[in-house]
């Protein structure tokens, strides 16, 4: 448990997946990714544990990851196998409008 | 958040990609050579022990290096204007020692002996073999990073150094663009100077859609059209004045013949209506975005997109045709707000300025702090009105405003109704002293190539279609208005000469 800081990177200890934080909640929040705590992105991992059957939907580089509400959003900056979740509760994959270009 | 992890993102999915191309001589680098460049250049930054990168160049592949490395370094990067005098170079550069200095062979010698300046040549920065390959893995991640300073054009007095940090340029690109949405054939056409925020926010969008950014460092109408249809060009940002000149260009043809430019995009002043109508019927198959944003809000803020553009256009509706001056609406999390003097919040179609709020904004300045008030509100200093719908309407500089008789005039609805005039292609509306009315409406206009008219038949023009107060008291002819290189009218010149 741990509140998120806004710009943090994280990566995950079962998977090659990594987010930063986007924007989040002023509350502790247990982020996991395939079912394991998410680490600072400079741990180094020695030995990684299998991925939670439950949540191993995967995560995309590029895609934004919701909480229901939408107080808590990640950036896949990392491809990985496992699934975000916040408390137990697995992340939706956030909707983006393609806007013109602009520059 | 640092705007590198954008770029390793890109060399992570697409390294093999062009992601720059100097349109001069043709260089060009890939996603992961841009990568390890930062990379490498991030350790000679380290080494030389300064606490700014400044870039005093025009566009090459030295510009998106020079901005990643300087990124992972965790100094700000600092691109100055090169086309100020030497004395107003030295001041900015006195103010952002000690500097790590990037520039052309002439000036690197004449920078060679100061002490608070490290300066190399453009072309001791691009070759790999002057800098070692290693230096640390990772980059700062603390979003209160500046990652660059832009020094404000200065139309108003001595420039300010707007701070832009790392969460400002990467909010506002994960805002507006979606990551790896260009396919391979896409390519970006950059004409903007490297000092402005459109050229910072080219390269970061360029980068994170994962397009081919061609770069044009000396802007003229038949360059653009050669090299854009040279490089199959899918894509441009153009400033108003860019466009018309592009029109002017292709007068008398039918079309432009660019078949691949799917996208136009233009911004940073007021876009004559003549001037895009005339765009888009040379221009049938491309879709045209106009793009509103400042310095201070890392760009882009409010958008009027290509469906807008073919609606307003074909549109018998006056209010709906009006719609293709406009700057259109917020971008995703970003607010606006029209105030008055007082900071009431001001409702549909009244005129105030116009204030922001977003991750984007940062409306800080070096030495000066952020003017943001309590609520995050930045004051832009423009402005404007919003109709019903929440379509923005660019009305001049707040400091524009003439003030004539207790009166508040817009100088540039003035200058619309002056170009609508045939023998007009430019029009300058500016506030003179007057005795009797406190300030009287004063214009300068530019005659189209072969035009006549006379200062009683523009007044009498004005006359038929506003109210009296508008009727400027003098008009003259003059061959052309002071513009700055990105297209700003320069409007305290105009005041001077017409005074």
């Amino acid at each position: 448990m741990a509140v998120l800081k806004t710009g943090a990177r994280l990566k995950s200890a079962v998977c090659d997946g990594e987010v930063m934080v986007v924007s989040a909640p002023a509350a502790d929040i247990t982020l996991t990714c395939g079912g394991a705590d998410m680490v600072d992105s400079a741990t180094n991992a020695d030995e990684r544990a299998a991925i939670d059957p439950d949540h191993a939907v995967g995560i995309r580089i590029g895609k934004r990851y919701i909480t229901e509400d939408g107080g808590l959003e990640l950036l896949c900056v990392k491809s990985g196998d496992g699934g975000l979740a916040a408390d137990g509760a697995l992340l939706l994959q956030k909707d983006t409008k393609q806007l013109p270009k602009t520059d | 958040m640092n705007i590198m992890m954008l770029l390793e993102m890109a060399a992570a999915t697409y390294p093999e990609r062009v992601a720059f191309m100097d349109g001069a001589d043709g260089s060009a680098i890939t996603y992961q050579g841009l990568f390890d460049a930062a990379r490498s250049r991030a350790a000679s930054l380290t080494a030389a022990g300064c606490t700014r990168l400044a870039k005093l160049d025009v566009s090459s592949l030295a510009t998106p290096i020079g901005l990643f490395s300087s990124a992972w370094a965790g100094m700000p990067y600092v691109p100055l204007n090169y086309r100020l005098t030497e004395a107003e170079i030295t001041a900015l550069l006195a103010r952002i020692t000690p500097a790590y200095l990037v520039t052309d062979e002439n000036r690197q010698q004449s920078f060679s002996g100061h002490g608070d300046i490290k300066s190399v040549s453009r072309a001791h920065f691009l070759d790999d073999s002057e800098h070692a390959a290693e230096h640390k893995d990772d980059w700062s991640m603390d979003p209160d990073d500046v990652a660059v300073l832009l020094f404000t054009s200065g139309t108003t007095g001595v420039p300010k150094a707007a701070v832009l940090r790392q969460k400002h340029l990467v909010s506002y690109i994960l805002g507006a663009v979606e990551f790896a949405s260009a396919d391979e054939s896409e390519a970006a056409l950059v004409c903007v100077p490297p000092y402005h925020i459109a050229g910072i926010a080219a390269i970061l969008s360029s980068v994170y859609a994962g397009r081919r950014a061609v770069q044009l460092s000396n802007f003229s109408a038949e360059a653009w059209l050669e090299l854009a249809r040279r490089e199959a060009i899918t894509t441009a940002f153009v400033v108003p004045t860019m466009l018309a000149r592009i029109v002017e260009a292709l007068e008398g043809e039918g079309s432009a013949n660019l078949p691949h430019l799917a996208s136009l995009s233009y911004g940073g002043g007021k876009m004559p209506q003549r001037v895009i109508e005339r765009a888009m019927a040379l221009f049938p198959d491309t879709d045209f975005s106009n793009a509103y944003g400042l310095t201070e809000t890392s760009s882009t803020i409010a958008v009027l997109g290509p469906d807008e553009h073919r609606d307003a256009a074909a549109s018998e509706d006056a209010t709906l045709r009006r719609r293709l001056v406009s700057v259109g609406i917020p971008l995703p999390g970003v607010d606006i707000q029209i105030r008055d003097e007082a900071g009431n919040v001001l409702g549909p179609n009244q005129r105030g300025e116009i204030y922001v709020r977003g991750e984007q904004v940062s409306g800080e300045y070096e030495g000066k702090g952020r003017l943001t008030d309590a609520e995050g509100w930045f004051p832009t200093r423009d402005a404007g009105t919003m109709d019903e719908a929440g379509y923005l309407f660019l009305e001049g500089r707040a400091d524009d405003v003439i003030v004539r008789g207790g009166e508040n005039l817009s100088p540039g609805e003035i200058e619309d109704v002056l170009l609508m005039h045939p023998a007009v292609a430019d029009a300058a509306i500016v506030g003179i002293p007057d005795e009797q009315w406190g300030e009287a409406v004063a214009a300068a206009v530019v005659l189209r190539p072969g035009e006549s008219t006379s200062e009683s038949e523009l007044q009498a023009w004005v006359q038929t279609r506003m109210r009296s107060s508008r009727v400027p008291k003098r008009v003259e002819v003059w061959d052309e208005l002071p513009y700055n290189e990105t297209g700003k009218l320069l409007r305290r010149l105009v005041k001077a000469r017409l005074q």
